[in-house]
């Protein structure tokens, strides 16, 4: 039996989406809160419900489950607040959860070629071989090059 | 006395804002982007219609000086049902009448929250960003994304051609 060596193991935040589980790197998830209201208002992003409203952060929310499972969650228990990062900003997601996350430690087997874009890589865990979610192949973003510049007017913040 | 940078930039910047009614839906826009509100049946004088205007939402422009400005039906352009409109908000330095359907109330807003990087449909250039008030969220407008510069030659082209007519109609009657 090979020993893992401890250098190799990183942080997992195990997600459960119906009958299935995936995977994040704890370092791109924040919190995992009871669903709020979400806030809805014209846009053109139909991958996007509307925002949530989290410790005075307005924080849009998209439930990833239709394209990992083929179906729509039934039932929604939290919402996993994920981060994303484009060039200089880290931009915050919400995504709907249909159980209790675990954070684990693991190490990672690199995704391959024939991998599907979302796939970031591979843990086994418990007996199951979970997939590593690329939250940007997921979400709806820019793509980094057409990333506008930062605002500067008013007071308007940037996440 | 001269306090340091820092200090003075711990001070909260504050906005005056309208919060305003289309379809159902509460949007916000500065104060100072307003230049004049008007009731709807006080500018059905000042209206000519737009025959050839190939956007939905402008129907009407409106003479005012040198300028001729276009009525834009805000529940059209942000895709929403549209309801009888009761107001017209005249946007200062666009050529923007703004079709609503009322005031909801002036507001002070302190934080002004870019629209995230998930959003990336034309509501990114339709709105400034996104504000929480009295723990509702609100979209701040952009006043010059009501339209664009190809809708606007789009109008400017409409309007030649309805001026040309009304023209002719009028050298008709005085023959």
């Amino acid at each position: 039996m090979t020993a893992v060596p401890e250098t190799a193991l990183q942080s997992f935040v195990l997600l459960r989406l119906g009958e299935r589980r995936f995977a994040l790197p704890a370092s791109q998830v924040a919190e995992l809160v009871a669903p709020s209201r979400v806030f809805r208002f014209p846009h053109k992003s139909p991958a996007l419900e509307g925002v949530i409203l989290r410790r005075g952060r307005m924080i849009a929310l998209c439930d990833i489950a239709e394209q990992l499972t083929g179906k729509k969650l039934a039932t929604r228990r939290f919402n996993l607040l994920a981060t994303r990062k484009y060039t200089h900003q880290l931009d915050w997601i919400a995504i709907p959860v249909s159980g209790e996350c675990e954070l684990i430690n693991a190490e990672m087997m690199d995704a391959s070629s024939s991998d599907s874009p979302h796939v970031d890589g591979w843990l086994s865990h418990g007996g199951e071989v979970i997939e590593v979610l690329r939250l940007s192949a997921l979400t709806p973003g820019p793509a980094e090059t057409l990333l506008p510049a930062p605002l500067h007017n008013f007071a308007e913040a940037r996440s | 006395m001269n306090f340091p940078p820092a200090e003075r930039s711990q001070q909260p910047r504050t906005e005056q804002i309208i919060l305003f009614r289309v379809s159902g839906q509460t949007f916000a826009i500065s104060s100072a982007a307003v230049q004049e509100v008007r009731g709807v049946d006080n500018i059905a004088g000042m209206a000519r219609d737009l025959p050839e205007s190939h956007l939905k939402k402008v129907r009407h422009s409106i003479r005012r000086g040198d300028r001729t400005l276009y009525v834009v039906n805000a529940a059209i352009h942000f895709g929403l049902q549209p309801q009888p409109a009761s107001l017209v908000f005249f946007l200062r330095r666009t050529r923007t009448a703004l079709l609503i359907d009322g005031i909801e109330k002036m507001a002070t807003m302190t934080r002004l929250q870019a629209l995230s990087q998930a959003f990336q449909g034309e509501e990114r250039n339709w709105y400034r960003g996104l504000t929480a008030l009295d723990q509702a969220v609100v979209p701040v407008v952009h006043p010059e994304g009501f339209l664009s510069l190809e809708e606007l030659t789009l109008l400017e082209t409409a309007q030649t051609s309805a001026d040309t007519r009304a023209s002719e109609d009028s050298g008709v009657h005085t023959q």
